[in-house]
């Protein structure tokens, strides 16, 4: 995610105390940029006001091409292009396409969801991430704050995450 | 503020803190191999190796290499297939299903067990490939592919075929659902990695993992999408398999007990593998804080279940071929049990429906010792399932001048030992360079289920201050 140069960082050693300190820090009309946390935290996409995400509309949709694409295919090869009489079924004899159809809707579904995911993630294996601290992978929590998109000054955004409960408040420089 | 039942038992042990899960975890990925790490990879290398003799001289010579003759044409190569494809269900069982269920207790094991199962179809893949004879043109045969017959395309009628389908999209899905899993855990890696090499590595693994909050929040929902389109998937795999042999017209075969038979079964013998591998991993590693008994007992309680199902099923294809009046059918189940592969099939009578009831006495189930042996003996017990299935069926077929016995050849056993190589060559490796714990699930889970905060001993101090 890209976005200012100097930010400050609200370090949390809690999850319980991360959230109630979103929702002070918003409170006080501070801007967060993000949160940075070492596992998932139950409930902080609402308490930074995320919108749930729409990647299971996604692997939906995913899944209805493999559906599709599956009967298509069966029905295209064994019916249209090389109809054969196998073992006296119809040439599009459906019950038999079943397996092949709910396998390619599982592999489609799950492939485009998880491909939409890094895509819209930039998660990829050259990605170079901005790393604010290095110990939000292991047991901190870290809240960025841009300077740049606040109007609060800089000692104002200090005393508000302080009081939120964050145990360190550091400056963090990017070029 | 989490409410937690006062009598629930913790699930991580030990007052574990975030940062010694990370410790604990990723430590062991930088530690210097162990000199029994080195001495297991040397004896799974070597049957690598072994094994590999008996593969290059299959594909060298042809199939004729193995035991088959004309009445068995299907032996050790398919009951291997099915035993590990078997094997290969309980890791996303365990993580699709029971992520659904919410059972957290899968978060200590999910990680191990979905290295086993993706590791435990590359081993039954193997199978398939080789009876091929020339995999070279498997292709052709297996995938929908134009060719120069005209184009005489695959018979989607056909279970092998699905069985393809199901498999590699079994396969696939897998994979995906474990690295998706890997990567914030690699990127704990690379964190802390000491060396130029090992952050470049961690770093590319990590897929750039930069653990804000949006992209937990979408993980979770690719998580919980992942689980329900797995779970569905794993039922399907095994109904599919047991689909070779129930749409056959083979006595012994031709049965529509088969699929939630097969799927039981496949869940017991998954279970059971995990079981052995975990119990070995938790000993070297020291992770008794991490799959504490209480995982242990849960498992087992998972294959007491399973080990029921696959007993009662047993026992109803029996009096299902005798209720049946058809003379090939009730031959075939006289002969399983008193022929001359009797052995085989009260082997597994013995291993899969005796042993496993030993598990509703507490002290064998919640017993490290006992519940390692009695993990081996379900697999043997699951192998010869598929073999008295298999070589039982057709031995004596329909016509009496062309009963035959089968005897597998050192080819057929090398083969087999081929797999055990790659099986363990691949688990080791993954022991050793990724993280066998799921650090991030399992630090999310401690305040709620670690031992201090939010334990019964917590609740009950609260409780008293309130009455005070």
């Amino acid at each position: 995610m890209e976005g200012g140069k100097n930010y400050i960082l609200g370090v949390f050693d809690d999850e319980d105390v991360l959230l109630k300190g979103i929702k002070d820090v918003r409170q006080s009309g501070i801007k967060i940029q993000e949160v940075y946390s070492p596992f998932p935290v139950h409930g902080i996409d609402d308490a930074l006001g995320y919108r749930r995400s729409r990647l299971s509309i996604a692997a939906f949709i995913f899944g209805m091409c493999g559906t599709s694409l599956a009967l298509i295919m069966q029905i295209g090869m064994l019916g249209v292009d090389w109809p054969m009489i196998i073992g006296g079924k119809d040439h599009v004899a459906l019950p038999d396409f079943i397996p092949v159809t709910f396998e390619l809707t599982v592999l489609l579904a799950a492939f485009g969801m998880v491909g939409t995911f890094m895509v819209i993630s930039n998660l990829k294996p050259w990605g170079k991430p901005r790393i604010y601290d290095l110990r939000i992978t292991d047991d901190k929590h870290v809240m960025a704050v841009d300077i740049a998109a606040n109007d609060a000054t800089e000692d104002d955004i200090k005393k508000v995450l302080q009081s939120a409960g964050a145990v360190e408040v550091n400056n963090k420089d990017f070029e | 503020m989490i409410a937690e039942s006062a009598i629930r038992e913790p699930l991580v042990t030990g007052g574990k803190t975030a940062h010694d899960v990370t410790n604990d975890i990723a430590g062991r990925v930088e530690d210097k191999p162990a000199p029994s790490w080195l001495l297991a990879m040397a004896i799974s290398l070597g049957c690598l190796a072994v094994g590999g003799y008996a593969v290059a001289m299959t594909l060298w010579d042809g199939i004729g290499m193995w035991g088959l003759n004309k009445t068995v044409g299907w032996a050790w190569d398919i009951t291997n297939f099915v035993w590990w494809v078997g094997i290969g269900h309980a890791g996303t069982l365990i993580s699709a299903i029971l992520l659904l269920f919410r059972q957290r207790w899968r978060m200590s094991i999910n990680r191990a067990a979905e290295a086993m199962t993706i590791f435990a179809v590359i081993c039954a893949a193997m199978f398939p490939v080789l009876h091929m004879g020339r995999p070279w043109l498997g292709f052709y045969w297996a995938l929908p592919l134009p060719n120069t017959f005209g184009s005489l395309w695959v018979n989607f009628n056909s279970p092998l075929l699905w069985d393809v389908f199901a498999i590699s999209t079994y396969f696939s899905v897998s994979l995906v659902f474990w690295y998706i899993g890997l990567i914030p855990d690699f990127a704990t890696i690379r964190d802390r990695a000491k060396n130029k090499i090992s952050a470049a590595v961690y770093g590319a693994l990590s897929f750039g993992w930069d653990g804000a909050a949006k992209t937990w929040s979408r993980y979770e929902t690719v998580a919980l999408v992942l689980a329900g389109l797995a779970t569905p998937l794993v039922l399907s795999v095994h109904t599919i398999v047991s689909f070779d042999f129930a749409t056959s017209v083979i006595p012994g075969w031709h049965t529509t007990i088969f699929p939630p038979y097969f799927v039981a079964g496949a869940i017991f013998s998954g279970f059971a593998m995990v079981l052995t591998l975990l119990i070995v991993t938790r000993k070297v590693y020291k992770l008794e804080d991490y799959i504490t008994i209480q995982h242990i007992e849960m498992m087992n309680i998972v294959i007491i279940i399973t080990g029921s199902i696959v007993g009662i099923a047993y026992i109803t294809e029996f009096f299902i071929a005798a209720y049946s009046g058809v003379e090939a059918e009730q031959y075939a189940f006289i002969n399983r049990a008193s022929g001359p592969y009797w052995w085989a099939y009260w082997s597994m009578m013995t291993c899969n429906v005796i042993s496993p009831q030993l598990f509703w006495f507490k002290k064998i189930r919640t017993n490290i010792a006992s519940t390692f042996i009695l993990s081996i003996i379900v697999n043997i017990g699951m192998w010869f399932e598929r073999f008295v299935i298999i070589v039982t069926s057709l031995h004596r077929d329909f016509l009496p001048s062309s009963w035959a016995m089968f005897y597998p050849t050192k080819y057929d056993m090398g083969v087999y030992l081929f797999t055990f190589g790659l099986f363990f060559t691949a688990f080791f490796l993954f022991a050793k360079f990724f993280p066998v714990i799921n650090m991030a699930e399992v630090k999310s889970i401690l305040k709620a289920t670690g031992e201090g905060a939010g334990s019964s001993s917590q609740v009950a101090q609260e409780a008293e201050k309130i009455e005070n």
